[in-house]
């Protein structure tokens, strides 16, 4: 195992921050040594990026914190715009320097505005020998901000001329965010997956005080060999861990097993857990209400999930309508003839050749469909006479805001709007009941 | 009302009569409302009361350091009646106010295209409802407006913290009614409206910047769901939807719903009022065929009663009736005539003998004293009316396939529609009644015997009489029953006993007797009884309304004139303004006789009509040729062929002008497929 070293640094601080940081030793000792000392100035642009839950943004944090190296930390998603995204690490800037109560509120609409701030603000705080770490994460929503925030944040180091470095974390991978103009290319870093094992010993270690770790790291055990097929999520696991835990302990709690038990641990929690991927996993029924499923001792049987409710009440014609749209969307218009009148021609035969296109139709996903086709369907599938009242349209475009179809190219009204149907085939023939 | 009609006619007193009633009806209707919706409300409270008191406790367990705090929220599945949700939400948030929490957030879609829309809708509603609560701080106000500039989380946060920090620093001599209700605390609720048209982007932004901070802002979130609860899956990626701790809560489906308002608007005696059955069978069409929604079926009520009071001048005797006296005596000599003038009260006098007659028609007094009588008839009517519909809807709505109908509206309609009596599906349903086995029967005599208990009129108590004694007999053949199984059986024992072939054949064929004759047995005897004790209340009670004098002042039955104000036809009526413009100019010249163009109309019906006869590709040339032809027709006679050259330029430009209108409307557009054509956008004349 590699031990943290770096000469800047106390021994003891660095000691801790291993602790802090399993299974990702080798990337802080990487930083660690990008970083340099605190008064050196370091590569200017940092991309970390690596799955969900692989410990970016905590590995930074604790990193920056323990260390106590000066820094911003910035949510790109929750500062959606740019000025709220500057005007944001300006206010962390001051505050987290001055303690006095002096933020007064900032103004900043453009990238040269923050550039002079942000050197009033480094001035002001004798900040000039320590680097400062800009740290941006969910950096992918940056793209999506003005052509010149990225490559600005990239060498903010040298458009400031102070000692920073922003560092950029990320879920995708840095040839995603090349703009087409060129940029500087940072420094890209890559955080591996963790895998089952080191999964294993991140969860082992938060174990409740009640109970020996060698306990929990068997029910972590199990829990991974009934979860790890679908879900490596580390924050996830951690949540199930903690929903579930109380039903393992249940034998040890009523006396019917001791700690070392695993075997009849294992067959009291398997089923559970089966269930619980099935349930809780996919947000089927919420975890209060596992909880107190569990608590109750009841069946998951009882509660319903979010999908048993999958049936919708519908007006008459409503139905009708929808009904129409998805034989309008999935069906050829040269077939309306032959299915919609009732003197069509002879059916040729070409049934080979229609089972065919059957098949890819509805693999083809829903063809957009004029108004007027869809009334014209609806007249012929409905039995007694329709009269084109308001109603009927009013009832359309409700259906379209209930997201059952979906209008196609709506820049013009008058030219006969277009629609597609979003409805899946089973939805319909529960409908068509 | 004024205008339209005289001052005999007591306008005055029929508007405030229909004031009066609406806001009767109104009431009752919202009181229904609310206790519908009380059920889903107390679960709603309980749910927001269980989600943030762990925030209030703050535990520091080890399960909850290690579980991630995810944002509780409640799916809430309204119904696809979107219109009635408002009401929802309206009752839901007063609810939350004065239960909860005053922080209430309400986002509708159209509101919030983005992320930032969506921030500053909230914080904007938050703030201000902060300030009405604590309207006293009028520095406050400054603050909230310098804080609207920066539209985040954080400000949000800091808001939050400095509110809840006030209202614990307040004295409770304060006598603050409306925090001493809430917790420390407490929750933010946001409620989305309609989920289903929240783009996806917005509303897993919202979610995740939300759970970043459920640490400092306890945030709960209500979504507004018209469909299936499946849709939050569609809309949201499982990383966003797992930090969710959705509940799911259901509203009454919107058919129960509007039973419960059809069964005590109209179902009952206490509102004079009454809808006709075609009245009825439209509002319940567009209903149930159209959109579903409560609402419109008490705005289509309203707009019965409106133009029942504006229509009818007889309407003022529609009230209550400890007032029908007073105004009966009260009527002017016109009033009477119009009496005199309805046709259920002329049949009415035609079964009189003549000297009856000669007095109704022509002495007012005698008159008024007959109304009052008649009237006060058709209330006994109307009470009596209720309570046996209720009782036949006991035995109708168990049989087996509901030949008079599931529910009791249904029923109300069959029996306001003719005899019902009369009807095959009253056969058939009676042939059924009599096949019931007994506990069934027992249950529904029981119940129908509840019913007429319950209920005002007072004639019921010889049929509750009946019905008991009907429930006393059946409780005695119990009894009897096991003596008659004794008896088959001692039969049977004398048939073995018998050996000879002669006895034999005679016991048989006793036997068989004694089986036909069986077949009736006492139960069967008494349930045909039962039955036809029913059938004769039936036709006893239920007469059609229609058979009833005077039953034009409280039944409003115009259902073409309802049709025409609720189901519009847009469609439809451009085609008649245009095909036949004196259907809406009222103009004698304009009056045409079938197909015929003729040129005194408006350039572009000429035109429109022209439009009919062609294709889906119209040639500019000869619409123009044609529509010079038309418009010159007239003027033949007067003007020579030579002048035409003048002449074409007026018209030219007439023509233009009419396409040009005709594109505005929506009937042709410019085509590139060739020149000079337009093309087509309707078709086959509608």
């Amino acid at each position: 195992m590699p031990n943290l070293e770096h000469p800047a640094y106390p021994a003891a601080d660095l000691l801790h921050l291993e602790s802090l940081v399993p299974c990702r030793e080798s990337q802080v000792s990487m930083l660690l040594s990008i970083f340099g000392e605190r008064q050196q100035f370091s590569f200017p642009s940092i991309f970390i990026y690596g799955h969900t839950s692989s410990g970016k943004t905590y590995v930074m944090q604790t990193l920056l914190t323990t260390l106590q190296l000066p820094h911003v930390f910035v949510n790109c998603v929750e500062y959606f715009t740019s000025r709220l995204l500057l005007e944001e690490i300006l206010i962390q800037l001051q505050s987290s320097s001055s303690d006095k109560e002096q933020t007064c509120p900032v103004h900043c609409d453009t990238l040269n505005d923050f550039v002079r701030l942000f050197k009033q603000a480094v001035a002001s705080q004798e900040l000039q020998d320590q680097t400062l770490y800009i740290v941006l994460d969910r950096a992918e929503q940056l793209r999506e901000m003005e052509a010149n925030i990225l490559p600005a944040f990239l060498r903010l180091q040298e458009l400031t001329d102070r000692n920073v470095t922003v560092v950029l974390l990320s879920e995708i991978v840095w040839e995603l965010f090349r703009p087409n103009v060129g940029c500087f290319e940072p420094f890209t870093m890559y955080f591996p997956d963790y895998s089952i094992g080191h999964l294993q010993k991140i969860l082992s270690q938060n174990h409740p005080p009640e109970y020996s770790a060698d306990f929990y790291s068997a029910y972590i055990n199990i829990l991974l060999g009934v979860f790890y097929m679908v879900c490596r999520d580390l924050k996830e696991l951690r949540h199930l861990a903690a929903l579930n835990f109380a039903k393992y302990c249940e034998p040890v709690v009523r006396g019917e097993a001791n700690e070392r038990d695993t075997r009849k641990l294992w067959k009291n929690i398997e089923p559970h857990l089966k269930k619980a991927m099935q349930t809780v996993y996919l947000r089927e029924i919420s975890s209060s209400q596992w909880e107190r499923l569990q608590h109750d001792g009841g069946e998951p049987g009882q509660l319903k999930g979010l999908s048993a409710h999958t049936h919708v009440e519908l007006p008459y014609y409503s139905k009708f309508l929808l009904i129409a749209a998805y034989l309008a969307s999935y069906n050829p218009v040269r077939t309306d003839k032959r299915f919609f009148l009732k003197h069509h021609g002879k059916i040729r035969k070409t049934n080979f050749m229609k089972k065919h296109e059957k098949t890819s139709n509805h693999l083809l996903g829903p063809k957009p469909f004029p108004l007027d086709r869809l009334l014209a369907i609806l007249y012929s599938i409905v039995d007694n006479r329709v009269a084109p009242t308001a109603n009927i349209f009013s009832q359309i475009t409700s259906l379209v805001t209930l997201q059952l179809l979906s209008m196609v190219g709506q820049n013009d009204q008058l030219d006969g709007p277009r629609y597609k149907c979003t409805v899946s085939l089973d939805f319909i023939r529960a409908v068509a009941r | 009302f004024r205008s339209r009609s005289d001052d005999s006619e007591d306008t005055e007193l029929r508007f405030v009569t229909c004031q009066s009633l609406w806001n009767q009806i109104k009431s009752e209707t919202e009181q229904i409302q609310e206790d519908l919706n009380k059920q889903l409300l107390d679960n709603l409270v309980s749910f927001l009361s269980r989600s943030h008191s762990e925030f209030q406790a703050k535990t520091t367990e080890w399960t909850c350091r290690m579980k991630f705090r995810e944002i509780p929220t409640a799916a809430l599945v309204l119904g696809v009646n979107v219109t009635d949700h408002d009401l929802t939400f309206r009752g839901l948030s007063d609810v939350l106010q004065d239960n909860i929490t005053p922080f209430i957030a309400l986002l509708e879609a159209k509101d919030c295209a983005g992320i930032k829309n969506l921030m500053q809708k909230l914080m904007g509603q938050l703030m201000n409802c902060d300030v009405d609560v604590d309207s006293l701080e009028d520095e406050d106000c400054v603050q909230v407006s310098q804080n609207r500039i920066r539209c985040s989380m954080s400000s949000l946060i800091s808001w939050y913290e400095s509110v809840t920090k006030k209202t614990d620093s307040e004295t409770p001599s304060k006598k603050r009614n409306s925090f001493s209700r809430h917790w420390q605390s407490p929750p933010v609720v946001v409620i989305f409206k309609d989920m289903e048209s929240f783009t996806t982007k917005v509303l897993q932004d919202f979610i995740v910047i939300s759970s970043q901070h459920i640490h400092e802002l306890p945030l709960v979130l209500i979504f507004g769901i018209a469909t299936s609860p499946m849709i939050i899956h569609r809309l949201l990626p499982h990383s966003v939807s797992s930090l969710l701790c959705i509940e799911l809560f259901q509203s009454l489906s919107c058919k129960e719903h509007l039973s419960t308002i059809i069964d005590k608007l109209l179902l009952t005696s206490r509102f004079p009022f009454k809808l006709g059955e075609k009245v009825l069978q439209v509002l319940i069409n567009i209903f149930l065929y159209h959109d579903f929604s409560v609402q419109n079926f008490i705005k289509g009520f309203q707009l019965c009663i409106v133009e029942h009071f504006y229509s009818q001048p007889l309407s003022v005797l529609c009230c209550q009736l400890v007032d029908v006296k007073k105004r009966v005596y009260s009527l002017s000599h016109d009033q009477c005539e119009n009496i005199r003038r309805l046709p259920s009260f002329r049949r009415y006098v035609e079964k009189q003998e003549a000297g009856k007659q000669v007095a109704l028609l022509t002495n007012d007094s005698f008159l008024k004293e007959e109304a009052e009588k008649l009237l006060e008839d058709l209330h006994v009517y109307h009470e009596n009316y209720v309570s046996i519909l209720r009782c036949l809807h006991v035995f109708t709505s168990s049989l087996p396939k509901y030949p008079l109908g599931k529910q009791i509206r249904e029923l109300h309609c069959a029996c306001l529609e003719n005899r019902v009596w009369e009807t095959e599906e009253y056969e058939s349903s009676l042939q059924l009644a009599r096949m019931l086995n007994k506990t069934d029967l027992v249950t529904m005599l029981q119940q129908c015997v509840e019913i007429l208990r319950s209920s005002s009129g007072k004639e019921f108590d010889k049929t509750v009489e009946k019905l008991k004694e009907f429930l006393t007999q059946f409780q005695n053949l119990e009894a009897e029953a096991s003596q008659e199984r004794d008896v088959s059986v001692s039969s049977q024992k004398e048939l073995q006993k018998k050996t000879d072939l002669y006895h034999l054949q005679k016991t048989l064929l006793e036997l068989k007797e004694s089986r036909r004759s069986k077949k009736l047995t006492k139960f069967e005897m008494l349930r045909f009884e039962v039955v036809d004790y029913i059938d004769s209340l039936v036709r006893k009670y239920l007469v059609p309304a229609d058979d009833r004098t005077l039953h034009e002042i409280v039944y409003f039955n115009a259902a073409t004139v309802l049709r025409g104000h609720l189901n519009a036809a847009p469609r439809t009526a451009l085609h008649t303004a245009l095909n036949n413009p004196h259907w809406y100019l009222k103009n004698q010249a304009l009056k045409c006789d079938g197909g015929g163009i003729s040129n005194k109309a408006p350039d572009i019906c000429i035109v429109y009509k022209l439009h009919l006869e062609c294709g889906r590709l119209i040639n500019l040339v000869d619409w123009l040729e044609a529509f010079s032809t038309v418009v010159m027709a007239a003027e033949e006679p007067n003007a020579d062929a030579a002048s035409s050259d003048q002449v074409d330029d007026i018209i030219h430009a007439r023509f233009i002008r009419a396409i040009s209108e005709m594109e505005l409307l929506g009937f042709i557009k410019p085509s590139k497929q060739k020149t000079d054509h337009v093309a087509r956008l309707t078709w086959g004349g509608c």
